[in-house]
């Protein structure tokens, strides 16, 4: 057992009292009016008692988890509370699981992004569960006068062996209200582990297949109007003027008006290149929808429009001119390159994305004179509650942010711009609204993955042995490069560069962000770098790691270096071994890759056969490492989603600019990967390390772009340099 | 604005609405039935699809005018206690990742199993190519079909 410290102090917790557990119990009122099936309120037990800000557990031994953190589809609704649940000690099937409300003082880092819930929130849900267990054994201990030690817990219950006694935590619960927070507990060894690592259901599961309100489109409140927002056509435009006075008449229609959503002091999470926008509020949403439609507006620039032959001509331009000074140098790049005895020279790039999460943004907001009430799908919550108390002109406490399910986040809830536009459309009507975008508002809206290019030059000494390599990237609001990540310290000779280029068009993180771009170019790149030296590209990747291992370039000794070289090249060996790679399998052509981000180690193995002369994704193979695997059902799910999503990516999306304007506005000109798209199977695989879980929700999509692109070329014979990869020349089977 | 009865998922409900609100809109504000979803609002990504006479249908591209006496049948009505097949199957592959165009999935796949009962992987196909999912659960979604359609035959 490990025995660990707390950091809890008395408090920490909340006052532990017999009495009924607040109203309804469930705490949050949203819930109470999202309807919830009249089964499940006949369930609601009489009495509950709250061990702390996680668990709280009624008289007939059902178990209430709050799950901290936004669920965005990366299933933390179900693995934070599996965690909690394994340190409590109690049986799966009796825990309910809740949402919890945006709460700084009893949770940290409410925060869905860069697939660190499961990393940082392990030891603080551990510790909350082990917490809770200690004191309801001590609270039996006490009841029984036996020392605590001879106590044993199973699915919800004591037991002392030698008196034959047993109490369920249901029946101690409000005993242990009145027992001191350990400053020290145990921590369960992680052989001992029976829901961590247990396949388990998705605990939204039922709502979600029989149509249940879970989302923030799903919301409703008494008398809530509905809102929907105009913003200019073009990055660069800005509103002149508006003609409200028809759209005011138009059936249902209660108001049309120019509203700023911008807060006098930004967060990082407040980017949003349109802050002044029409406001369209009425009783329903296709009442509103007409509306908008119909408002004439007329708009002027403000800033130069941008057009897609802009962005590439200044990355390219970007590079030609390089960095002003290197993110990183090893050795003497310049003379590695002239003496080599090959250079191989590469550039790659990549369009904008929008993030297309399947339910358009939205938010509800109930502002008044004293508070305001803001509930909806934000994957940072605490970012949206400081920046509306600050537009808003309130203090932060009269602002509350409750969390629905997302449907999807993929870092375009990071932003919550439409949280703010919400809580000041609602300042402005003095109501309760909900704001609604519609897919053109969405896509069209900004905050996309930026637009990169990104040249690699590899050195290879007579010997094929790699010598020296350069990566020079640039990218629009931000460059792409990670200087001291892989091939980074295995190279003697090494130079990387970083670029941004500046750009109206704004930008923001997008699943894996920068690394599902550098994933898919790099390892193209070692691919064929590896086959210029007439090396097989595992071995070839793997004599690399070899070389870090017992070598490192870098200065002190490899730990610049952001790797765990023997972690990566593990995954890469299990996917070998996996994939039976090197034998030949008629008709089937293979790529594969592998790529370390968010903390998470994943190496694949790509099949592509033709089908009527079409290329077609057979089958994925995919070697993970993130450490303890919490729960393998959800775990395989983000695999296969991440290489879909990343198939589709790197295959057809791709968001381009006339004028400053999106020319991609819906999903009849923007291709979103569909079924027959997809890959016939995946298999995946984990590494069974023992090590503390790293995520997932990012780490299985940035690899596929390079072992697609890979296999792509055995099966056609040219590479790919530019996504996406369906041009004119390619279509998929 | 005009009075509609339209039939939902076996009842009647009168519905007061302009002619041209799509039955989406009509389901999701009058009705409040939020478990058909708004995708796009183009017939191109399938959120909103519902059954219209058994037969799935993009209830964001059909007017409430042209409903007629033709029967709808929404998420919620698909069965009593959410145990349709093909809801049943959906569970036991843990399909859903964020879930929110899972409705408009199991919707489809309903369709397709109530016409076909043992459809080939290309008719899964067919049938569902237009469903989009940004998740990616397409291929939890094909061998949930591939269940639902052994528990139905």
């Amino acid at each position: 057992m490990t025995l660990i410290k707390t950091k809890y102090n008395r408090r920490s917790f909340l006052k532990v009292s017999s009495a009924a557990g607040g109203g309804l119990v469930i705490g949050f009122n949203w819930l109470v009016s999202c309807q919830p099936s009249t089964e499940e309120m006949a369930n609601v037990p009489k009495e509950w008692f709250d061990i702390n800000a996680f668990i709280k557990i009624n008289n007939t031994g059902t178990v209430t988890i709050m799950s901290p953190n936004p669920e965005i589809g990366q299933n933390v609704k179900t693995a934070m509370p599996m965690i909690v649940a394994e340190e409590l000690g109690v049986d799966w099937k009796n825990v309910v699981v809740e949402q919890a409300p945006l709460n700084t003082e009893k949770f940290t880092r409410q925060l869905a992004g860069g697939s660190q819930s499961i990393r940082q929130g392990w030891e603080s849900l551990r510790m909350a569960g082990a917490t809770a267990r200690r004191m309801l054994l001590e609270a039996a201990a006490q009841e029984w006068k036996v020392p605590v030690g001879e106590l044993t817990t199973e699915g919800g219950k004591i037991s002392h062996a030698k008196s034959k006694k047993s109490i369920s935590y249901g029946e101690i619960a409000t005993r242990a209200a009145n027992i001191e927070v350990p400053e020290e507990i145990e921590l369960k060894d992680p052989k001992d582990f029976t829901i961590i690592g247990k396949a388990t259901k998705n605990v939204d599961g039922p709502k979600i297949v029989s149509g249940q309100p879970l989302f923030g489109l799903d919301f409703k409140r008494e008398g809530m109007l509905i809102a929907m927002i105009v913003h200019p056509p073009a990055f660069g435009m800005k509103i002149k003027d508006f003609d409200a006075a028809k759209v005011k008449s138009m059936p249902g229609i209660r108001d049309v008006f120019k509203v700023q959503t911008a807060p006098a002091e930004k967060e990082w999470s407040d980017t949003n290149a349109f802050p002044e926008l029409i406001a369209v509020v009425g009783e329903t949403t296709w009442q509103v929808m007409k509306a908008k439609k119909a408002l004439t507006v007329n708009w002027e620039q403000e800033t130069p429009v941008e057009n897609s032959q802009d962005h590439n001509l200044a990355l390219e331009q970007a590079l030609a001119k390089g960095a002003e000074e290197p993110d990183r140098k090893d050795g003497n790049p310049e003379e590695a390159f002239r003496d080599a005895a090959k250079v191989i020279e590469k550039t790659y790039s990549a369009p904008f994305l929008p993030h297309n999460t399947m339910e358009p943004m939205n938010f509800f907001a109930h502002v008044t004179a004293e508070k305001a009430e803001l509930i909806g799908p934000i994957q940072t919550p605490e970012n949206l509650r400081k920046s509306a108390a600050d537009l808003l002109g309130l203090p932060e406490d009269k602002v509350t942010v409750d969390m629905t399910r997302m449907g999807g986040g993929f870092g375009r809830r990071l932003y919550g711009n439409f949280g703010l536009e919400a809580a000041a459309i609602s300042k402005k009507l003095n109501a309760p609204i909900k704001l609604i975008y519609t897919r053109e508002d969405d896509m069209t809206q900004g905050t996309y993955r930026p637009a990169y290019k990104m040249t690699y030059r590899a050195a290879l000494d007579k010997n094929n042995e790699l010598v020296g390599f350069h990566v020079k990237g640039a990218g629009i609001n931000e460059g792409p490069v990670f200087p001291d990540r892989f091939p980074a310290g295995t190279v003697d000779h090494y130079l990387a560069e970083n670029i941004t280029v500046e750009s109206n068009v704004s930008t923001g993180a997008w699943r894996a962000p920068r690394s599902n771009f550098v994933a898919g170019a790099e390892q193209s790149f070692l691919d064929e770098v590896a086959e210029a030296a007439g090396k097989d590209p595992i071995e070839f990747r793997l004599a690399l790691f070899e070389k870090v291992i017992n070598n490192p370039v870098g200065d002190p000794a490899g730990k610049e270096n952001d790797y765990d070289p023997e972690r990566y090249a593990g995954v890469l060996k299990l996917v070998k071994e996996k994939s039976g790679w090197g034998q030949e399998l008629p008709g089937v052509h293979r790529g594969v890759s592998a790529y370390y981000c968010h903390n998470s180690y994943v190496a694949q193995v790509v099949d592509v056969v033709m089908e009527s002369g079409k290329p077609k994704v057979q089958k994925v193979w995919c070697a993970v490492d993130c450490g303890i695997v919490v729960n393998p059902e959800g775990a395989h799910n983000q695999i296969e989603g991440g290489i879909v999503d990343g198939i589709g990516h790197a295959m057809y999306g791709a968001l381009t600019f006339t004028n400053g304007a999106p020319d991609q506005r819906n999903f009849d000109k923007y291709h979103l990967i569909r079924n027959n798209e997809a890959p016939i199977e995946v298999e995946s695989f984990f590494v069974e390390n023992g090590v503390d879980p790293t995520g997932l929700g990012e780490p299985a999509l940035p690899p596929i772009v390079g072992a697609l692109a890979n296999a792509l070329y055995k099966a056609t014979g040219n590479r790919l340099y530019n996504q996406p990869f369906v041009q004119k020349d390619i279509v998929m089977g | 604005m005009a009075s509609y009865t339209i039939n939902v998922n076996g009842q009647q409900r009168q519905v007061d609405a302009d002619p041209d609100t799509p039955l989406l809109w009509v389901l999701r504000d009058h009705l409040d039935l939020v478990g058909t979803k708004f995708g796009c609002g183009i017939a191109q990504c399938g959120a909103c699809t519902v059954h219209l006479n058994g037969t799935a249908v993009r209830s964001c591209s059909l007017p409430v005018s042209n409903i007629g006496e033709s029967q709808i049948t929404t998420i919620e009505g698909l069965s009593e206690k959410g145990d349709h097949p093909v809801q049943t199957a959906w569970l036991e592959h843990d399909v859903a990742q964020c879930g929110y165009c899972q409705a408009g999935q199991i919707m489809s796949a309903a369709s397709l199993l109530s016409q076909n009962p043992t459809p080939s992987d290309k008719d899964i196909e067919g049938a569902m190519n237009g469903n989009i999912c940004r998740c990616g659960t397409y291929l939890r979604i094909r061998a949930a079909i591939k269940t639902a359609s052994e528990k139905l035959s």
